[in-house]
């Protein structure tokens, strides 16, 4: 079987897994006082340093979540919750959010009245900041909170978040980054971005499902989205998986370390894959920025093929990956990241994500350039539905 | 996999007949939520989700195939077309003849499938003929007869040999949670079971009379002729009992002036039947040939002579009917004590009795 679908999950490190059951067998609740409490304690503020340190941020800036999702839901809702106002309710957001923070978002507009801007991209899926310039310039108080993706989940694309937190900081905007693609993968510099909250992923770098942080900057608030024991600075109450943040810790700074060797080697794989995916399927169409991209991402557009039946055929043949789209009650949509790049709806229906892990190799990439061809010629017949 | 029963132990039979099966789920509506009514119709996001657990628990890939626009184009606007020409149709059986033997099977074979398999009650031969299942109260072979050869030759109905009870227990025993869940009964895109507010949602309404279709006489008022069928005898709404303290049942439906006539059930009676042009599910027979015609769903069987020719099948039953309504299948059937098979079927244009005609 060849797993070519690691934005979706990849599997835990070896060496985060060991940390995992090692601590897991600890008894003792980090809040606690007594000896137990305290080794509990100890583990988790080494984890928050380790992590703090490997990404450019101060220990007391990393925030424990039970996953990305809430982390990005605690930076977009928490911020704009508690800079809200009667003149400032805007979020500016981008077009190409993933779900939890566009539909976090969405949610603020539908049930709270939030203004929201959605800032374009070009053809390639990379942000445009024009609107948000002028937008700047004019009504700059009205704005809560702006939230850019650090990389883009389905075409991979890398977004330029330091541009616009260096636009906003003059006027004092905070700026949320959801970097859960690109931790471990790009480099990424919490305090030399500019932004001020920053979502990771435990699962999507080699640490425990069910694991996420927020770097949230000392001078930015947000309102709680969970009360209660009052851990993590008071904005994220639950007590805190012990087990789970060191095997996060563990994970973060194995790939931080190791990214630029492990990115290195995953973009000459994934060169390799569209190179060998071309000459195979000649009418494929490569989206995404093709240089300023993950290294571990490659999508494309088969024109005259559902996704869907592409994803059956391929996993019928022993080769998974994704569509580039959501669904909706299990009917596939077309994405919202390709028909903001300008792709027509029937594209944005045919296309494919192919995404590489530390455990890729070679044969993987053997794998599917050895089925696809079939998989398409066969999608291609029964057409679009 | 509609997420019941029948297509749930359906597959489970096909897996173990050795098939490389894959469950396919039809969404049917663009708007699921819309359709959602807990465990009725077969077109809710719940009715997914049962569908997907049970091929979890049979260890078989599942895809949700939107099949949404066909099925409105194909089914629920000829529901709505016919309806509104005065005439009752079936939807399932042109579900079955548009979309799960025709846009899903075309699709399944492109992608590289040999046949489709359905929870469906109904057998096929050794001789490929359908033939009626086992089960008399679940046959479904009247709703299948539109099928061409070439579907039936990719079609797999694994559960016709087998009394729906005893699929019940199969199911339990295979550990499958959709063992006990009740049986659909509706159309599965009318959520609410309330026909009478869809198709007036859609056709509108419209006041028109009902008339007594021996004297004339005006009886009373209705809003809509597409609100009845032929037959009806409940919801007439009249104010006033017949001369004869008998019922009177819907004898004609005229959209052109929307008129709906009414009288006793005698006038029902009928033993001549025209259909539109035919599907052979059989070799084709020329002249008069005598077999079993079977009118609705479920419906009563009638020996009956039948003659063919390539616009329209022709029957002349041997007891009356009564209350057949244009739009329903006429399916043929050749009395077998395997199992009846079906030998053809056609949509009923026009019904008649020979003897109120005097011939």
């Amino acid at each position: 079987m060849a797993y070519l679908d690691h934005a979706a999950t990849t599997p835990m490190l070896p060496q985060a897994l060991d940390a995992y059951l090692r601590t897991a067998r600890a008894l003792g609740n980090a809040s606690s006082l007594h000896g137990s409490g305290r080794t509990a304690r100890r583990t988790v503020e080494e984890a928050r340093e380790r992590i703090a340190e490997v990404l450019g941020a101060k220990p007391g800036e990393v925030i424990f979540t039970g996953s990305g999702t809430e982390a990005d839901n605690l930076a977009v809702k928490g911020i704009h919750w508690d800079r809200r106002t009667g003149a400032r309710n805007r979020i500016v957001s981008t077009a190409i959010e993933h779900h939890a923070v566009a539909d976090a978002v969405a949610w603020l507009g539908d049930h709270e009245r939030a203004d929201v801007t959605e800032l374009p991209v070009d053809k390639l899926g990379c942000v445009e900041t024009t609107e948000l310039a002028a937008l700047l310039d004019e009504r700059a108080d009205e704005i809560t909170v702006i939230t850019c993706m650090w990389a883009n989940n389905e075409v991979g694309t890398l977004q330029p978040v330091e541009a616009i937190a260096a636009m906003a900081a003059p006027h004092g905007i905070p700026v949320h980054t959801d970097a859960i693609q690109a931790v471990g993968h790009v480099p990424v510099d919490f305090a030399a971005s500019g932004a001020a909250a920053l979502t990771l992923s435990g699962h999507k770098l080699g640490g425990p499902t069910g694991t996420g942080a927020l770097l949230l900057r000392r001078d930015v608030k947000a309102t709680p989205l969970l009360h209660g024991g009052g851990q993590e600075r008071e904005i994220r109450s639950g007590t805190l998986d012990v087990p789970g943040i060191a095997a996060l810790a563990e994970a973060v700074t194995h790939a931080v370390r190791t990214r630029e060797t492990e990115a290195a080697r995953l973009a000459g794989l994934r060169d390799d894959l569209v190179a060998r995916l071309r000459a195979a399927v000649p009418d494929a169409i490569y989206n995404g920025d093709p240089e300023l991209r993950l290294p571990g991402n490659a999508h494309f557009s088969f024109p005259g093929c559902e996704g869907d039946a592409l994803l059956m055929l391929l996993d019928a043949a022993g080769v998974e990956c994704a569509t580039g789209s959501a669904c909706s009650a299990g009917i596939a949509q077309p994405s919202h990241v390709l028909l903001a790049m300008g792709a027509e709806a029937d594209d944005a229906r045919s296309s494919l994500r192919f995404t590489l892990g530390w455990p890729t190799t070679e044969a993987d990439v053997d794998a599917l350039v050895a089925a696809l061809p079939e998989a398409v010629r066969r999608a291609k017949t029964a057409g679009l539905t | 996999m509609s997420g019941g029963v029948d297509s749930a132990v359906a597959a489970a039979r096909a897996v173990e007949a050795g098939h490389d099966v894959t469950g396919v789920h039809l969404a049917l509506s663009k708007n699921p939520q819309t359709y959602r009514t807990g465990a009725r119709g077969c077109c809710t996001i719940e009715d997914s989700r049962d569908a997907r657990r049970a091929a979890d628990v049979l260890g078989i890939p599942f895809y949700v195939w939107d099949m949404a626009e066909r099925f409105h184009e194909d089914v629920v606007e000829d529901f709505y077309a016919e309806y509104a020409n005065g005439r009752t149709p079936n939807p399932c059986l042109r579900c079955n003849e548009k979309i799960k033997f025709a846009a899903v099977l075309d699709r399944a074979m492109a992608l590289g499938f040999d046949a489709v398999a359905t929870g469906h009650y109904a057998r096929k031969g050794e001789d490929g003929l359908l033939r009626r299942a086992v089960d008399p109260g679940k046959d479904q072979s009247y709703v299948l007869a539109v099928l061409t050869p070439a579907q039936l030759a990719h079609s797999i109905f694994p559960l016709g040999d087998t009394p729906k009870d005893q699929v019940r227990v199969e199911a339990e025993n295979r550990g499958l949670a959709v063992a006990r869940k009740p049986d659909s009964h509706d159309i599965c895109f009318i959520a609410d079971g309330d026909t009478s507010g869809f198709l007036k949602n859609r056709l509108g309404t419209e006041e028109g009379e009902i008339v007594d279709a021996a004297t004339g006489e005006v009886l009373g008022s209705h809003d809509g002729s597409h609100q009845f069928t032929i037959g009806q005898r409940h919801g007439l709404g009249l104010k006033r009992p017949a001369a004869d303290g008998r019922p009177r049942y819907v004898l004609s439906i005229t959209p052109v002036d929307n008129r709906v006539q009414v009288g006793p059930r005698e006038a029902l009676r009928i033993d001549r039947i025209r259909t539109g042009r035919p599907v052979w599910l059989a070799p084709e027979r020329e002249g008069p040939f005598e077999a079993e015609v079977q009118l609705r769903a479920h419906g009563e069987v009638y020996p009956a002579t039948v003659h063919a020719d390539a616009d329209g099948l022709t029957a002349r039953l041997h007891k009356p009917a009564f209350g057949v309504a244009a739009g329903q299948a006429l399916v043929v059937y050749d009395p077998d004590t395997t199992g009846d098979a079906v030998l053809a079927s056609g949509t009923i244009d026009s019904t008649a009795s020979i003897e109120a005609a005097g011939v």
